[in-house]
C-alpha cells in the first residue's frame, strides 16, 4: 500500500506564496499527489498547512505559483468555474463534521449531488447506499443532533465521498473524536476513499492519523518537505 | 533473574498453565510474544536448563522416540513464587534520559552538522515504522492489534520530542556552543 499508481499527478501546487497582509502563509510551498495516492501534510499549527490545502482545493488563490487538477492551471479559473470543480471533482471532510443542522443525515449526505442539479429523489437513493457502507444504516433521518461525534463524522465521509470525487480533502477529521472512534472513523474513511480511487489530502498534526496515509510531508515556514529516509550527509 | 528479562519468566509462566515440551512453549511464546522476533530453540533449551539448574522447573523423564524434545519440563513451587513476584511487579518506566537521538542532536550541533536533518530523517524512519503497525493492525486480530498500538504510541511520544527538539533546536544549538 505504499506505491503511488502510475501516472501524472493528480493534483498539483507549484512554489505557492500567499500572504495576509504583512503575514507570509506560504512561501515556495510545491506538492503534488498521484491518482488514489493518500499524502499526510503535518506540521505545526500555524505553519500554512490548512492554508497549503485551501490554495489546492481552489478556495485561496495563491498570489504567485500554480495549482494544477489533472495538468489544468485551475488557480487561473474564475471563482464560479473552481466552484464547480470544487463541487463535481473534489470531496471535503473537516475536524467538525459540518453537517447542516437542519437537514437529515441522507439528506446532508445528498447535499453536494442537489447542489450539482441531481433531482431529489435519485440523490437521496444515492446517499442511502452510504449508510450501510459506512456502518451507518438506521440512521438515515436522524439530524446532526442526534448522532454521536463518530457517527457524525462518517456522515461527513460519506458527503465528502458521495460525488465519487478525484481528490478527498481531510482536514484534521479525527480532531475532535477520542482516540477509539478516531482509529474507527480512519479506518472507515482509507477503506472507502481506496475502494472509490479517490486521492486524499490528509492534513493532520498527528503521527498515528499520519500513518495511515501512503506518504507524507511537513509544512515548514509556509514550505512543504518530503520526508526521505536517506542517510543524514 | 533479572527482573527485567522477560523471556525466562514467560517461559516459567506458560508451564504454570500446563507441563510442556520445549518445542510446544516455542510455538506458544512465538504465537503469544514473539511478534518478528521468534524465540530461537537453542535459546529455549539454554533457558530450560537454566530454570532446571536454579530449581524453578524440573524436567521429566526422556521419552521414546526420535529428536530432541523428548523431556517434558513442569514448573516447581519456587517458579510458582517468582511467576507471582514478577507479574506483580510494575516494569520500571524507562526516564530515557540518555536517548541515543538525543546523543545525536547534540553531537550534530557541537560538530556544525545539521541536527535538523537528522531530526527529519529520524521523523521519516518512525513513520514508516508507524505506516506498517497500522497495516498490522488494520489486517491483523486482537493480540496483533494491541501489540502494534504499544509501538505506535511509543513512536509516537519519540516524534513528539522530535517535534519538540526541533522547534528548539536554536536554544540547544547556543547552549552546546557556549
Amino acid at each position: 500500500m505504499t506505491a503511488a499508481p502510475d501516472g501524472g499527478p493528480v493534483i498539483e501546487g507549484r512554489t505557492l506564496h500567499l500572504s495576509f497582509g504583512e503575514t507570509p502563509a506560504l512561501q515556495g510551498a510545491s506538492v503534488s499527489v498521484a491518482a488514489g495516492e493518500i499524502l499526510a501534510v503535518m506540521g505545526p499549527s500555524g505553519s500554512g498547512k490548512s492554508t497549503l490545502l485551501h490554495c489546492l482545493a481552489g478556495k485561496l488563490r495563491p498570489q504567485r505559483g500554480e495549482v494544477l487538477y489533472q495538468g489544468r492551471r485551475v488557480d487561473t479559473l474564475g471563482e464560479g468555474e473552481r466552484t464547480a470543480l470544487r463541487r463535481d471533482r473534489l470531496g471535503f471532510v473537516f475536524q467538525f463534521g459540518q453537517l447542516v443542522p437542519e437537514l437529515t443525515a441522507a439528506e446532508n449526505v445528498a447535499l453536494p449531488l442537489l447542489l450539482g442539479g441531481m433531482r431529489r429523489a435519485p440523490a437521496l437513493r444515492e446517499a442511502h447506499g452510504w449508510f450501510e457502507r459506512l456502518g451507518l444504516a438506521g440512521l438515515e433521518s436522524r439530524r446532526s443532533g442526534e448522532l454521536s461525534g463518530g457517527q457524525a463524522q462518517r456522515v461527513a465521509i460519506a458527503r465528502g465521498l458521495v460525488t465519487h470525487p478525484n481528490v478527498l480533502f481531510a482536514d484534521e477529521p479525527t480532531g475532535s473524536l477520542d482516540s477509539l472512534t478516531g482509529e474507527r472513523v480512519m479506518d472507515l474513511l482509507v477503506t472507502a476513499s481506496r475502494q472509490e480511487g479517490a486521492a486524499m489530502i490528509l492534513v493532520t498534526h498527528e503521527p498515528r492519523v499520519a500513518a495511515y496515509a501512503d506518504r507524507e510531508v511537513v509544512v515548514r515556514d509556509g514550505k512543504a518537505a518530503a520526508l526521505t529516509l536517506g542517510r543524514v550527509s | 533473574m533479572h527482573p527485567g528479562m522477560s523471556v525466562p519468566f514467560a517461559l516459567l509462566g506458560l508451564l504454570e498453565r500446563e507441563p510442556s515440551h520445549g518445542y510446544d512453549l516455542k510455538r506458544d511464546y512465538d504465537e503469544f510474544f514473539g511478534r518478528g522476533k521468534p524465540l530461537p530453540y537453542g535459546q529455549v533449551y539454554a533457558t530450560l536448563s537454566r530454570l532446571a539448574r536454579d530449581g524453578r522447573v524440573v524436567p521429566g523423564d526422556v521419552e521414546p522416540g526420535a529428536g530432541p524434545d523428548r523431556k517434558r519440563y513442569t514448573i516447581t513451587a519456587a517458579g510458582k513464587t517468582d511467576v507471582e513476584a514478577w507479574l506483580t511487579t510494575p516494569v520500571e518506566p524507562e526516564p530515557h534520559l540518555q536517548t541515543v537521538l538525543f546523543v545525536k542532536v547534540v553531537l550534530a550541533l557541537m560538530l556544525g552538522r545539521s541536527a535538523e536533518q537528522y531530526l527529519d530523517t529520524q521523523r521519516a524512519a518512525h513513520l514508516q515504522r508507524m505506516r506498517e503497525l497500522t497495516d498490522v493492525k488494520r489486517s491483523g486480530g486482537t493480540v496483533d492489534g494491541l501489540l502494534a498500538d504499544h509501538g505506535l504510541f511509543h513512536l509516537e511520544a519519540d516524534l513528539r520530542w522530535i517535534d519538540l527538539t526541533a522547534a528548539r533546536l536554536g536554544e540547544l544549538a547556543q547552549m552546546v556552543a557556549s
